[in-house]
């Protein structure tokens, strides 16, 4: 797990979380209406999402769009053997490939899962995904021992994180 | 694999100002849609209609659960075709899956789902692995991050 300290988030926190996990209320005063439904005073609201995203409880508050519907409609998890000693010098490269949106080291499940290093590689197309992924593979040279592509192509399931209430 | 929608020039606009910094102020929309010049209730109404129709999937906060003690999780499965439908329903029937995919590569990789679990506690990712394995039948590997090297949101809008 990536070692970030845990951050207390209390009962109003909760509660915020709670109204906001399925979006911000498209309203013209959102926090205001936020306000109202958690019990607290709009400046409130405000200060306590400005602390969430300080100590980064919430990475950002923006649009997720829809890969496809934005004209990626190809989206490819590359996933590589590489050497562990090398693992973090190769991980910090291709995670700075600007087609590469997520980049991690991740165990290997032997003998049925050989792959250590998952890129993500979103294009116009399959075609578009298959040559990045092949710039990935001449970066990594004799570095890479296997790799494979798995692109997805059906959503089965996107609600992000719900907590309980 | 479902077709890209068309949105307009002012949508791309509206999508690419939304990747972060959204103002912490009273009249959030209105201080977005001004130097996209249009209005507040234009921006509010094109994100309603981006929304439902599924060319944002959200608009809001995003939480990181890890930094609330909570963990995500990417675990996936090996699911045969002829039990596709019924393993579908029973993962997908477990509040902790936050997303999943389905999955294939050229190569007949067998690891053709996968998901992401989320929960508000470390120890909730054993026990809701455990959980789908003694639902579905099937084992579940899961793939914590050990390292993370790069996320940011660079995608720009080219529809």
């Amino acid at each position: 797990m990536s070692g970030a300290p845990a951050r207390s988030v209390d009962a109003i926190d909760r509660r915020l979380i709670l109204a906001t996990q399925s979006g911000l209320p498209l309203v013209a005063r959102p926090y205001q209406q936020l306000a109202e439904q958690v019990g607290i005073a709009p400046q409130e609201v405000m200060e306590r999402l400005a602390r969430m995203l300080d100590s980064g409880v919430i990475r950002r508050i923006g649009a997720v769009p829809n890969h496809y519907a934005i004209g990626y409609t190809a989206n490819g998890m590359s996933v590589w053997d590489v050497p562990d000693e090398r693992i973090d010098e190769l991980g910090a490269r291709i995670g700075a490939l600007d087609f590469v949106t997520h980049c991690y080291h991740r165990p290997r499940k032997l003998p049925e899962w050989p792959y250590s290093l998952f890129a993500m590689v979103h294009g116009g197309s399959r075609a578009e995904v298959q040559a990045k992924v092949a710039e990935i593979a001449a970066l990594l040279g004799a570095d890479c021992r296997a790799y494979d592509v798995l692109f997805s192509t059906r959503i089965l399931k996107k609600t992000g994180l719900r907590i309980a209430g | 694999m479902s077709e890209a929608v068309s949105i307009d020039a002012i949508d791309r606009a509206i999508i690419d100002s939304l990747q972060g910094g959204f103002p912490l102020c009273e009249r959030p929309y209105a201080e977005v849609a001004e130097p996209l010049g249009i209005s507040e209730d234009q921006l509010l109404e094109r994100l309603q209609a981006m929304l439902d129709a599924r060319v944002l999937t959200r608009f809001g906060p995003m939480f990181q659960v890890e930094r609330m003690g909570g963990a995500f999780v990417l675990a996936a499965m090996r699911v045969p075709e002829a039990d596709w439908q019924r393993v579908l329903e029973v993962v997908n029937a477990f509040p902790q899956v936050a997303h999943n995919y389905r999955r294939e590569s050229d190569r007949n990789c067998d690891f053709n789902m996968w998901f992401v679990l989320a929960t508000e506690t470390a120890d909730g990712i054993a026990a809701a692995v455990r959980s789908i394995e003694e639902a579905s039948g099937l084992p579940v590997f899961s793939f914590p991050k050990l390292q993370e090297y790069f996320v940011e949101m660079k995608l720009a809008v080219r529809a």
